[in-house]
């Protein structure tokens, strides 16, 4: 609690407590209400609550501002005074002042646990100068430099291990519990926090450029791109306060002149209509559901860089997705291992590819070795030789064997059986004869189908999968993932035209989503309604490119970003119909009577109290 | 170009509303964003006319909110 909001609590229990005095006074001594000790009794509880916004009404209506909620609840507990309703003066004034603090109070809180979320600005960098250690702030730290960081500190700059290895907690950033190992020869990035080794990191981004500053620019900027709804109830605050104090002067003298009945009653409505002219409860609450479904998004690794998009999400029609790196790993894995007869085991088939393709790094032969597993006993291999576009020849155990593709096994006059190319077949003969051979495809995420059916659940009939990849490559994953429209063997410029086919088919307030890994696809990223980049950890042109960046690789984060976007419009909703129905509906009743002042101070502090409350519960990310 | 300042111990909703207008109305000022939440005021301003901006700012905020402490960021 900062000290402005203890000086007001303590103001507000020392005006309670006099107002309870006066209270009692009035009914132990059974004074009659207009009685003079009344009055000043209740005058100074009055004054001591509410002189703050005496003051700030005068102050402002000599700046020529008339219609300031201060003014307003100055008219209404003075006019409460002039019919004798002593009481209700003061309570009005307690009320809104409570509920002043309160709201204040809320904002303050709400803004400090976001603050504490985002809590990744490091403060301080050790670096390694003459050989010598120094702690400097990190906007000191120069490209190259050598920083140290310890166990339990914060990564303060971007750059590349050089010595030690060490488990990196990337929570604040990706909301991921998970620690990562980082070595030698890794990139780590700002903002993680060390967690046991001491490492030695080649700094390669000065502090404005590296990832902690761009993330917090991104979250400290998320709040000006506003929402519809939130521009919508600025816009109608602007009119309902003129409007329903114009009522209320209405009220206060039309139906005396025109009814001949005395005015004390309808002045007494008149003013519960002031109290309900603040339409503070639409004004906080609705911004504040919108930044605590921000914070909430951020906290679970979900980037969104304004609340309209947060807004849009829940109106998404079409859902594009890249495939390579969004949906499938971007890696290769042996999918199956196919002996060509049975006297040839998985093991001993697998063993011997991996065995051939041993000295490559082709992103296959790697894919081959770590299905494999096991330490690679290279001394049973004579020699290797590559044969470029098409495999390797190699003697192993005295034995020639051919391991590549088909064009490999025909030129080696080997009869290959029909094999559905949905990945890459690398075969394996020995001495004419085919041994078998590994399909390897690209893997789909482990929570790909969770993201797909995901999707469908938030009502997403249009999931488009778009790719460089080749078709049956493509229609196998599509499959696998039930995605019926796919479009392959896209060069990046032709992923634009069929966003454009797309958009075609769009209803007008339908919202085009495209996903992908930022890579290649900024131009896409741009031209759809909301572009949402993949693993935006360390990718500067996704972080730029995208309106929400995805700080994993998950892709079922896409859904959990829907799921906050809806939970946050349910919250906004509420809380528009709350507030509206509860305020309507207090001054029809007012206007016949029906409602006393008190209704009219819920209606306007304890409805914003609930909405607050209800806008705070959008800070939870939903499971 | 765009300028942002820190407006501290802002606390009541309609007073953002208001300052956020009232930029919005100054000379060369082409959008102007005044959050609440993260107290800040977000102007875009021709670049010619930025100079004068702390001043007019200021003078506004004093207006709506005597209390709130303008700082340029």
């Amino acid at each position: 609690m900062t000290k402005k909001l203890k000086k007001r609590l303590k103001k507000i229990i020392l005006g309670a407590t006099l107002f309870l005095v006066a209270v009692l006074c009035n009914n132990m001594v059974a004074l009659v209400e207009e009685t003079i000790l009344g009055l000043i009794l209740f005058l100074i509880a009055y004054l001591v609550i509410g002189g703050d916004v005496v003051k700030k009404a005068c102050v402002n209506i000599a700046k020529g501002q008339i219609f300031d909620e201060n003014f307003l609840m100055l008219i209404a507990t003075i006019g409460a005074f002039f019919v004798g309703e002593y009481p209700e003066a003061v309570a009005v004034m307690l009320f809104y002042q409570v509920g002043e603090w309160f709201q204040a109070y809320a904002v303050n809180n709400s803004r400090k646990s976001i603050k504490e979320l985002m809590n990744i600005r490091p403060d301080y960098a050790n670096v390694l100068r003459n050989e010598e250690e120094q702690t400097v702030s990190p906007e000191d730290v120069a490209i190259d430099e050598c920083i140290i960081i310890k166990p339990g500190e914060r990564i303060p700059l971007d750059g590349i291990v050089i010595k030690g290895n060490t488990t990196l907690d990337t929570m604040a950033l990706t909301g991921e519990s998970m620690p990562r190992e980082a070595q030698e020869g890794d990139t780590v990035i700002s903002g993680c926090i060390n967690l046991n080794g001491v490492i030695q990191v080649r700094v390669t981004k000065t502090f404005a450029e590296s990832t902690v500053t761009k993330i917090l620019d991104l979250v400290e900027n998320a709040s000006s791109k506003k929402a519809e709804t939130e521009n919508f109830i600025t816009r109608f605050a602007k009119y309902y306060t003129p409007c329903v104090v114009l009522s209320a002067a209405l009220l206060a003298v039309l139906p005396p002149l025109l009814l001949q009945q005395p005015f004390g009653v309808w002045v007494y409505r008149a003013l519960s209509f002031l109290v309900i002219s603040c339409p503070c409860a639409l004004v906080i609450s609705i911004p504040l559901s919108f930044f605590g479904g921000l914070g909430g998004a951020g906290r679970a690794g979900i980037l969104v860089k304004g609340s309209t998009y947060l807004e849009q999400l829940a109106k998404a029609e079409i859902v594009v997705m890249d495939k390579t790196g969004t949906l499938t790993k971007g890696n290769f894995a042996v999918q199956k291992i196919v002996p060509a007869e049975e006297s040839m085991t998985e093991e001993a088939l697998l063993e011997i590819t991996a065995l051939a393709e041993c000295y490559s790094n082709h992103p296959i032969s790697v894919s081959i070795k770590n299905r494999y597993g096991k330490e690679i006993d290279t001394s049973r291999l004579t020699s290797t030789e590559e044969i470029a576009g098409f495999g390797v020849k190699a003697v192993m155990d005295g034995r020639v064997y051919y391991v590549g593709n088909d064009k490999l096994m025909q030129q080696i006059n080997v009869t290959i059986p029909d094999v559905e190319p949905i990945g890459t077949v690398v075969f394996a003969a020995l001495e004419g004869k085919l041994l078998g051979y590994l399909l390897i495809t690209d893997e789909e995420k482990e929570d790909a189908k969770k993201c797909i059916d995901g999707l469908k659940k938030h009502g997403i009939r249009h999931i488009v999968m778009l790719t460089g990849d080749r078709k049956e490559a493509a229609a196998h994953i599509a499959e696998k993932l039930g995605i019926t429209e796919y479009h392959a063997q896209l060069l990046p410029a032709d992923k634009v035209t069929n966003m454009e086919k797309l958009f075609a088919n769009k209803s007008e307030n339908g919202k085009l989503i495209f996903v992908g890994d930022g890579i290649n696809d900024a131009p896409v990223l741009a031209r759809a309604d909301i572009g949402i980049a993949m693993g935006g950890l360390g990718s500067d042109a996704a972080i730029e490119a995208a309106d929400i960046v995805i700080m994993t690789d998950e892709p079922s984060k896409i859904v959990k970003a829907m799921d906050i976007s809806a939970k946050t419009l349910r919250i906004v909703h509420q809380n528009i119909v709350l507030a509206l129905g509860i305020k309507f509906l207090v001054l029809i009743l007012a206007a016949f009577g029906f409602a006393s002042m008190w209704a009219a101070v819920f209606a306007d502090v304890g409805v914003a109290f609930i909405a607050i409350l209800n806008a705070m519960r959008a800070m939870k990310v939903p499971e | 170009m765009i300028k942002t300042y820190i407006l501290e111990d802002l606390d009541c909703a309609h007073c953002a509303g208001k300052i956020e207008e009232a930029v919005a109305k100054l000379e060369g000022v082409k959008k102007s964003t005044c959050t609440l939440l993260t107290q800040k005021l977000v102007v875009d301003i021709e670049d010619d006319k930025a100079a004068a901006l702390s001043a007019e700012v200021k003078k506004i905020v004093k207006k709506f909110e005597p209390d709130v402490e303008v700082i340029e960021k």
